[in-house]
């Protein structure tokens, strides 16, 4: 039960922090090449993706040896999981700038605006760039559901909470429009990189062997350790600073973190 | 076909290369130096139960400090 919640919280995170990512490349080619085209774009790559899971999600739950599968899947989390957090940490600290949506929906506006009134009902430009924006970020959030899924035999519910996390944060930011830049997407980030190192460490140690004390409940003690070490880390990062990254670099860091 | 499959081939690989290694080598490599430390030491219960997330937490600490010196 315990990790069935968690794996839906952290399938629902990964799949909204990489919606919003995706969201503002269509927003950005309807806006430009016409709503039709990166509409459908956007529909053709989610159902690609659906099928993408079906045809190696079933089959891998059913034909490979389930301590193999964890394992393997777990090492996957891990890679996955660290990358997130520790790109969120250096973020957070103020070493990396932060993912601005704005300025990846002006520079792709930028680019697809060609200064032309007219437009084609169907527009291939806008097709290609919705398609390429949903497919890509959405290919991680189907390695996601197929890792979490596959490993604890739930690909059926990691699937469902993808699809509601798309259509949720869809919905919303269909509404918000340009206001994606407001999510507090290093936050999101940040936690489901802590959850799925989390789920990394469990099934690398289940797939091994291992029988965790107090079994599921011992992702959550997982989850607490890695949130205590990415708090820390994020202080410390922000301590140690870099002759090319200094503490001054931490502000909008620090405000957007101020907006949780 | 056959130069579309190439780049079809190309594309996936370099999909692979950039989720996995990308610009965090070491994430790669100490994942799976984890995963040799979780199968070896599967023997000894309490080792592996301590050792594994104490040396994950230890790459998360590394693999950031790389990150720091490089921007």
């Amino acid at each position: 039960m315990t990790s069935a919640v968690l794996l839906a919280l952290a399938v629902f995170g990964a799949s909204a922090v990489e919606m919003v990512e995706a969201l503002t490349i269509v927003l950005a080619a309807g806006v430009t090449r016409g709503w039709r085209s990166a509409l459908e774009g956007s529909a053709v790559a989610l159902a690609v993706l659906v099928v993408l899971v079906g045809a190696v999600g079933v089959p891998l739950v059913h034909l490979v040896p389930i301590a193999v599968l964890r394992v393997v899947i777990g090492a996957l989390l891990l890679v996955l999981g660290l990358s997130w957090l520790r790109k969120a940490i250096l973020r957070a600290s103020g070493h990396k700038a932060l993912h601005d949506e704005d300025a990846i929906y002006e520079r792709t506006v930028g680019e697809l605006a060609d200064g032309s009134a007219a437009r084609p009902k169907r527009d291939p430009v806008g097709f290609a760039v919705a398609f390429k924006g949903v497919f890509l970020e959405g290919m991680e959030v189907v390695l996601i559901v197929l890792s979490l899924g596959a490993s604890d035999h739930r690909l059926g519910l990691a699937a469902v909470t993808a699809l509601a996390a798309i259509v949720i944060v869809g919905g919303i930011g269909a509404l918000l429009a340009r206001q994606l830049s407001e999510v507090p997407e290093n936050a999101m980030k940040l936690t489901v990189g802590v959850m799925l190192t989390s789920f990394g460490v469990f099934w690398v140690g289940e797939g091994s062997g291992v029988n965790w004390p107090g079994k599921d409940l011992a992702i959550l003690v997982l989850v607490a350790l890695f949130f205590a070490m990415a708090g820390a880390g994020t202080v410390l990062m922000r301590r140690v600073g870099t002759a090319n990254a200094p503490a001054r670099l931490a502000a909008p860091a620090l405000s957007e973190e101020a907006g949780r | 076909m056959i130069a579309t499959l190439g780049r079809a081939a190309t594309t996936f690989g370099r999909f692979w290369w950039d989720f996995l290694i990308g610009d965090t080598p070491e994430v790669f490599v100490g994942a799976l130096a984890l995963v040799g430390i979780a199968l070896g030491l599967r023997h000894d219960h309490l080792a592996d139960v301590v050792l594994v997330p104490v040396a994950t937490v230890l790459l998360l600490a590394l693999s950031t400090y790389r990150g720091r010196k490089r921007h």
